[in-house]
């Protein structure tokens, strides 16, 4: 099977569904001739021609929506926000028009689109190229909200949002586009090659949204995490010689709850893990989900490991970014209490 | 307190900021004899497939085609059948009956909220009859002449305004806020402009795939100071989209004047020459230019020769909506002022002057209006309206968030399912 970065990976779903349905269509700042400044859309428009990828004009209220015209009228299309730092010009687009097309017309016009950003810090990106605004749109009903933390799921997933019925904000962790990130800033990165989740089969698969996966089984603790976080929670894990299990939520909505309960009532301890902000996160969420479903089967309060309710600081993302010593701090306190 | 002017530029003069401020307000004697309008007939007609800089003259013009006798003169005049004007004296006079009738059953308290469109139903109803029945329209709270002029049940219109058992939207929807996907009229948004990119977008689709249909999108001139108007644009520029783009002026955006959108600046059509579209500026109470308006930007987008920016210059005869009171920020009695008429007198006027029409089938058509609308009045009402609603089929209010509904969602349904017991003290569905 191929290797492939996740960056390979997304590239290589596009082209699976442009190929089998021409009513996808992909468009975006600089993602047609130049095919992306992450190189995600490299080479659709070579192969697609330029009317299914094309160039859009620097308006991410104007792209979205022009996607939900597209949507209305019956095309399915896949819209690139170069940075998720970006999408707020789109904001109202997506929360007031996407998600609530098919509620308010009863199911006359829906929305079948993909809402792609990269996202999440640790690149030096500054405090307008690193945000984690995920919870911005969980909190939005209508919305379904994937982040995949690995290739083989970044092409399945991303597949499965594409022939999804419903609207699909697809974050993508761009510090593991290139390698899994451990969070370990003095360390290099890994590059994806030598990793087992980057073999990636050819042609069409899906992974389903709305499936947690186990990343690592476990029987003391669980560590639910999404996106760059599932390998910091791994590697924190390890390092620290804890048997938890560690879920890899792949999609914040749906969430698959299931899975969460049966871990935390085997484990009896949960940690919850975002990059993010810490106020009003979606490890909020998590955490009072458990706390709803699990409370008499866990021996510890719930822990949570976030970023800093500040903005992303350039200079000091090192500090900022959840990593090592943040989880084993916090680790150490769910076992201990 | 930081000093007003700093001490380094005491010799700059003092710089003032500028607040438009409409000519006339309560109490004042409106007179609009500073409002510029052109003779019936004077605005030449480029060629529909023009460059769009041929256009551009016409936007501080006025396309007019209906001249103070009501006759029909110059290269606007679109030529219409008899026929197909007496349709759309028609339903114009159905749309006024129709809000007559419904902004007093939101007086009477059978619903929530109304919005007229008094003074302004040539704009959809000309713009209904001109386009292609399977065209799409974007349109905005103002153009219910849209869905009356294709045919749409009146009945429909009065359900989803009552939110009652007949409404198609399951009362979800503020009323006035239609949806009907088969008379080509998309969901009307509360959050103003929305509309605009998406018409846009809809149109870009069609040309991606080789379709032969259009659309057009309705906005406000209070609501073209939104981005979502911006981008509409640049969209349409850009990719030359096969998309008709209204701009409804009716000098009022519920109590500010259309100066505080940029009015004293520029006209609303010459915002084309900047994107370099097609632009022109219409009587909009004139039924025969609106019509012939746009036919001009369909025939234009259907040709693969670009967007149209169209300002519709009117007039809003009656308050914004139900909740607002005009009185308390115009002169009363502006309306009758307005120097450009009744789009309904005026349409009536020139089939009078063709011998296609007269007062007594003018009393006639009204009076048959009358009857519709009342008829479907009591068949909405039949059904329910707004105060009592909202018991039945409460799990419904959970459908359609997703295609599917997930568990969160299904967890709340029996939650609320048991809410309603307690509360009705019966088992609701
Ligand atoms: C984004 C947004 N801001 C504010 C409002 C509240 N609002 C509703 S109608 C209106 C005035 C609109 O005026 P205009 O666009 O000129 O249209 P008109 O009502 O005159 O037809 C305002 C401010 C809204 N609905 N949406």
């Amino acid at each position: 099977m191929p290797n492939k970065n996740m960056i390979e990976a997304i590239n290589d779903a596009h082209r699976v569904t442009m190929a089998a349905d021409p009513d996808v269509v992909v468009f975006g700042e600089d993602v047609g001739y130049f095919g992306g400044v992450f190189r995600a859309t490299a080479g659709l428009q070579e192969q697609f021609g330029k009317t299914r990828c094309f160039d859009a004009p620097i308006s991410e209220g104007g792209i979205i929506g022009a996607a939900v015209g597209m949507a209305a009228y019956g095309l399915r299309p896949v819209v690139e926000i170069q940075f998720a730092d970006y999408i707020y010009p789109g904001y109202d687009q997506i929360v007031s028009e996407v998600a609530r097309m098919r509620y308010r017309t009863a199911g006359e016009w829906t929305m079948p689109m993909v809402i792609r950003s990269p996202y999440g810090g640790g690149i030096f990106g500054g405090q307008t190229h690193s945000q984690s605004p995920e919870a911005l749109f969980t909190h939005v009903a209508g919305l379904k909200v994937v982040i995949p933390s690995t290739p083989y799921d970044a092409k399945g997933l991303l597949i499965a949002a594409i022939e999804d019925p419903d609207p699909v904000l697809f974050f993508e962790p761009k510090r593991i586009y290139n390698g899994p990130f451990d969070g370990h800033h003095d360390r290099p990165v890994t590059p994806w090659a030598r990793h087992p989740d980057s073999e990636v089969p050819d042609g069409h698969y899906t992974v389903p949204l709305g499936k947690a996966r186990i990343v690592r089984p476990g029987n003391d603790l669980t560590v639910i995490a999404y996106g760059t976080m599932v390998h910091v929670a791994l590697a924190a894990v390890e390092e620290n010689g804890i048997d938890a299990e560690v879920i890899d939520l792949r999609t914040l909505v749906p969430l698959d709850i299931a899975t969460i309960e049966e871990s935390v009532k085997k484990t009896g301890r949960a940690l919850v893990v975002q990059e993010a902000t810490k106020t009003s996160g979606f490890g909020s969420e998590l955490a009072t989900l458990i706390q709803e479903r699990c409370f008499y089967h866990l021996e510890a309060p719930v822990g949570r490991v976030t970023g800093w309710d500040t903005p992303y600081p350039h200079a000091y993302e090192w500090i900022y970014f959840p990593g090592p010593i943040r989880m084993k701090q916090a680790l150490e306190k769910v076992m201990a209490d | 307190m930081s000093e007003p002017v700093s001490p380094t530029r005491r010799n700059a003069p003092r710089l003032a900021l500028h607040v438009p401020e409409p000519s006339y307000r309560p109490g004042d004697t409106p007179d609009f004899s500073a409002v510029r309008v052109p003779a019936a007939g004077s605005a030449p007609r480029p060629d529909s497939s023009a460059p769009a800089s041929e256009s551009h003259p016409l936007v501080n013009h006025l396309v007019r085609v209906l001249d103070e006798d009501g006759r029909a003169v110059g290269p606007w005049d679109p030529r219409l059948s008899p026929d197909i004007l007496r349709k759309m004296l028609s339903d114009m006079v159905t749309v006024r009956v129709f809000d007559d009738r419904m902004y007093r059953a939101q007086r009477q308290g059978k619903t929530s909220f109304y919005m007229k469109c008094t003074g302004e139903e040539a704009i959809a109803v000309a713009a209904a009859n001109a386009l292609d029945r399977d065209d799409m329209c974007f349109p905005t709270y103002r153009q219910q002449g849209l869905l009356v002029a294709r045919g749409y049940p009146l009945v429909d219109m009065m359900c989803q305004i009552y939110s009652n058992a007949g409404d198609k939207l399951h009362g979800r929807q503020l009323p006035i806020m239609y949806s009907d996907k088969p008379h080509g009229f998309f969901s009307i948004s509360g959050n103003l402009g929305t509309q605009y990119p998406q018409a846009v977008g809809w149109a870009m689709a069609s040309a991606i795939k080789g379709d032969s249909r259009i659309a057009m999108g309705w906005i406000g001139e209070g609501a073209t100071a939104e981005g979502d108007f911006h981008s509409a644009l640049t969209f349409a520029a850009v990719y030359q989209a096969p998309v008709i783009l209204a701009v409804v002026n009716n000098q009022w955006a519920i109590s500010s004047f259309s100066g505080i959108a940029g009015a004293e600046q520029a006209t609303f059509a010459a915002r084309a020459v900047g994107y370099g579209v097609a632009g022109l500026r219409v009587d909009g109470n004139d039924a025969l230019a609106v019509y012939a308006a746009v036919q001009w930007a369909s025939e234009r987008a259907r040709a693969n020769a670009g967007p149209t920016l169209i300002e519709f210059f009117t007039y809003r005869a009656e308050g914004h909506s139900t909740s607002d009171d005009p009185t308390g920020y115009r002169p009363a009695g502006e309306a009758q002022q307005w120097p450009l008429g009744d789009p309904v007198e005026r349409l009536k006027a020139h089939l009078v002057g063709l011998g296609e029409w007269d007062d007594e089938r003018h009393a006639a058509l009204v009076a048959d209006a009358d009857k519709n609308v009342r008829a479907a009045q009591k068949q909405a009402e039949a059904m329910g309206i707004l105060p009592g609603q909202g018991f039945d089929r409460i799990g419904s209010m959970f459908e359609d968030v997703y295609s599917d509904t997930p568990w969160h969602l299904a967890e709340q349904r029996d939650a609320a399912l048991g809410e309603a017991r307690i509360y009705l003290g019966r088992d609701a569905s």
